[in-house]
C-alpha cells in the first residue's frame, strides 16, 4: 500500500498480471479485467469490454423506430422498459406528438416496478458476490411478484417491448393496480427483512464500509451517474433534474449519501426501492381513463434534424440521440449508457485494495455487461 | 487494543447473526410460506396468464380456414426477418386473379417476441400461442409453417379489412 496509487496505469514488465473473467462469475457476465497484483494487493486494473458487442447502433440504423423498441430492450435488460421509455418519448418530441396522460402514468408505474425489480436483483447478486447465498433467494422470490405483473399485463417477465413510439402496445390488465396494491403492501413488510438479513449483518459491514470510496469530484469527472453517483453526494436524478413521463406529478425524495463507499452505495439502492413505492403509491389509483395510445401514422418519419432525451433507468442516465435524415430509418443513433460510464471508475476506487474487495466494489457498481457493450 | 471494545465487537457480531437466523428461522419453521414451485411435476396444473407470449400461431376454425390474405405486412414489420410468407396467384371462379398463401413460415429460432407481426396484422390472423417448451434436438424442428395443409381463406376476410 505503500505506493501512490494513481489513474495513470504505468505498466512495467515485470508485473504479475492476471485476468479475472471473461468467465468470472462476479463479473456478471463477460466482461475482462485485467488486474496487476502484488501479493494478494491490486495495484491497477484495466477493464477490457467488448465481449458481447452486438452492434445495436449499427443495427438501429436499417430498423424503423417502431423496430428499434425491441434492440434497446437488450442492452440493459433489468430495466428494459426504461429504455423503451427514451427511445419513445424521443420520437414523440421529435414528432411533436402529445401522448395520452394515461400513457404517461402507466409508464411512470411501470418503469417504477422495473426499478424495484432491478435492485432486488442487484441485492441478490451483491450478497451473493461477498458470500451470501441467502439473499438470492430471498430477493429472487419477491422479484417474482413484479415478473407475475408484467406477465399478466404484456406476457412477457424480463423483456416486454410494450412500449412504442406513441404510447403503448397494449393496454393494461384489468388486474394491474390491485396486483401492484397487493405487491406494494406485500414489499413494505419484507423489505426490513433485507435490513435485517445483510445490511445489519457485521461481516457485510466490515467488508462494505469505507471500501472503495468514490468522491464527488471523481463521480463527476467520471460521469458517474445513478446510485452509484448519488451514493457520492452527486445529484444527479433525472427523475428530479429534468423530469419526464409523470414525474412532475409525484412528491420523491432524491436519495443522497455524502460518504461515496461501497456501504453508502448500497444504502441508496434500499432507500431508493422505499421511494419507488411511494412513486407507485401515488400513482397507481390515479390512473386517468382514456386511449392507451396517440394516433400514430403506420410509417413514422421523423424530421430532418437531431434529438436527445435522457431518463433515470435503474443504472444511471441514459441517452438517446438520434440524428434523422427525413427518412423512415434514422441516420445513425447513439446510446449513452449509464454502466459504460460508471465501469471505468473501477481503477480509480479498486485499486490498493484486496482481490476479495474488488469483486465487493465492482458489485456495488451494479454492472450489466450487455449496456456496457451495446 | 481496547478490551471493552474487543468483547462489544463478538457480542455485536453475535446480535447481528441472531437477527439474521431470526429470518431464516421464520420461514424454515412456516414452510406453508414457500413459494418455490417444483415445474416439471406440476406440468399439468400449470396455466400461463392469457396474455402470455409463446410462440406465433395462426387461428383456424373448425372448417379449417384462416384468416390470413398473404399481404405481408407482417414479414414487413418483423424486425429480423423471422415470417417468410410463400404466395401463390391462381384465378378464382369470377376469372380475377387472386393471391394466397402457400406457406406462412414462422422462424422460431429468430424470433425476439417483439409483437409487431401481430399488432400489425390487418385481418388479426396470427396470434399468441401459450406454449413455452421449446426445446428441441434438431433445429429444423424450429421452423414451423404456421398455416395447417389443406387450409384456405375464410371468404369474408378481404371484405371486413375493407370496412374497417
Amino acid at each position: 500500500m505503500e505506493e501512490v496509487f494513481q489513474d495513470v496505469i504505468i505498466k512495467n514488465s515485470d508485473d504479475y498480471i492476471i485476468n479475472m473473467g471473461p468467465q468470472h462469475p462476479s463479473t456478471h457476465g463477460v466482461l475482462r479485467f485485467e488486474l496487476c497484483l502484488k501479493g494478494e494487493i491490486v495495484k491497477y486494473i484495466i477493464p477490457h469490454c467488448g465481449y458481447i458487442h452486438r452492434g445495436i447502433e449499427k443495427m438501429c440504423e436499417k430498423d424503423t423506430y417502431q423496430q428499434i423498441i425491441h434492440l434497446t430492450d437488450r442492452f440493459d435488460y433489468l430495466s428494459a422498459h426504461i429504455n423503451n421509455e427514451a427511445v419513445s418519448i424521443a420520437v414523440e418530441n421529435a414528432l411533436e406528438v402529445e401522448v395520452p396522460e394515461r400513457v404517461k402514468y402507466i409508464r411512470t408505474i411501470i418503469a417504477e416496478l422495473n426499478r424495484i425489480a432491478s435492485h432486488q436483483l442487484w441485492w441478490c447478486a451483491f450478497g451473493m458476490d461477498l458470500g451470501a447465498l441467502t439473499t438470492f433467494f430471498y430477493g429472487l422470490r419477491d422479484r417474482e411478484r413484479i415478473l407475475d405483473i408484467f406477465e399478466e399485463s404484456f406476457g412477457s417477465r424480463l423483456i416486454h417491448s410494450v412500449n412504442c413510439p406513441g404510447g403503448l402496445m397494449y393496454d393494461i390488465h384489468p388486474n394491474f393496480q390491485q396486483k401492484i396494491k397487493d405487491f406494494i403492501k406485500y414489499f413494505r413488510k419484507v423489505l426490513p427483512e433485507y435490513d435485517q438479513l445483510l445490511t445489519d449483518n457485521v461481516i457485510f459491514q466490515v467488508r462494505s464500509k469505507g471500501m472503495g470510496v468514490m468522491s464527488k469530484a471523481d463521480a463527476i469527472s467520471y460521469g458517474v451517474t445513478g446510485p452509484c453517483g448519488r451514493g457520492s453526494g452527486f445529484s444527479c436524478d433525472v427523475r428530479k433534474n429534468h423530469p419526464y413521463s409523470a414525474y412532475s406529478k409525484v412528491d420523491f425524495k432524491e436519495i443522497l449519501f455524502t460518504e461515496g463507499d461501497t456501504f453508502a452505495r448500497y444504502k441508496v439502492r434500499i432507500e431508493e426501492m422505499w421511494e419507488s413505492m411511494k412513486i407507485l403509491e401515488q400513482l397507481v389509483d390515479n390512473i386517468p381513463e382514456g386511449n392507451y395510445t396517440a394516433k400514430m401514422k403506420p410509417i413514422i418519419k421523423l424530421p430532418v434534424g437531431e434529438f436527445f432525451q435522457r431518463v433515470e433507468t435503474a443504472r444511471g442516465e441514459l441517452g438517446v440521440f438520434i440524428v434523422s435524415d427525413g427518412n423512415k430509418t434514422p441516420l445513425r443513433v447513439k446510446f449513452r449508457t449509464p454502466n459504460f460510464s460508471n465501469l471505468f471508475i473501477i481503477n480509480k476506487i479498486a485499486s490498493g485494495n484486496k482481490i476479495a474487495d474488488l469483486v465487493a466494489i465492482s458489485g456495488s457498481l451494479d454492472l450489466v455487461i450487455p449496456d456496457i457493450d451495446r | 487494543m481496547n478490551i471493552f471494545k474487543y468483547f462489544g465487537d463478538i457480542f455485536g457480531a453475535l446480535k447481528s447473526l441472531w437477527g439474521g437466523m431470526r429470518v431464516t428461522g421464520y420461514y424454515f419453521v412456516r414452510p406453508g410460506k414457500i413459494v418455490t414451485q417444483k415445474y416439471p411435476e406440476n406440468r399439468k396444473k400449470l396455466e400461463m396468464f392469457e396474455r402470455f407470449k409463446g410462440e406465433v400461431i395462426m387461428i383456424h376454425d373448425s372448417n379449417n380456414q384462416h384468416t390470413c390474405t398473404g399481404c405481408g405486412i407482417c414479414e414487413i414489420n418483423c424486425p429480423n426477418g423471422s415470417i417468410e410468407i410463400i404466395s401463390n396467384k391462381i384465378t378464382n371462379a369470377e376469372g380475377k386473379s387472386e393471391r394466397i398463401i402457400d406457406k406462412h413460415i414462422y422462424h422460431l429460432s429468430m424470433c425476439t417476441f417483439c409483437g409487431l407481426c401481430i399488432k400489425t396484422c390487418p385481418s388479426k390472423a396470427i396470434v399468441w400461442g401459450q406454449e413455452f417448451e421449446h426445446a428441441v434436438f434438431d433445429r429444423q424442428k424450429l421452423t414451423k409453417v404456421l398455416n395447417h395443409s389443406d387450409s384456405s381463406l375464410k371468404k369474408e376476410t378481404k371484405k371486413e379489412i375493407k370496412e374497417a
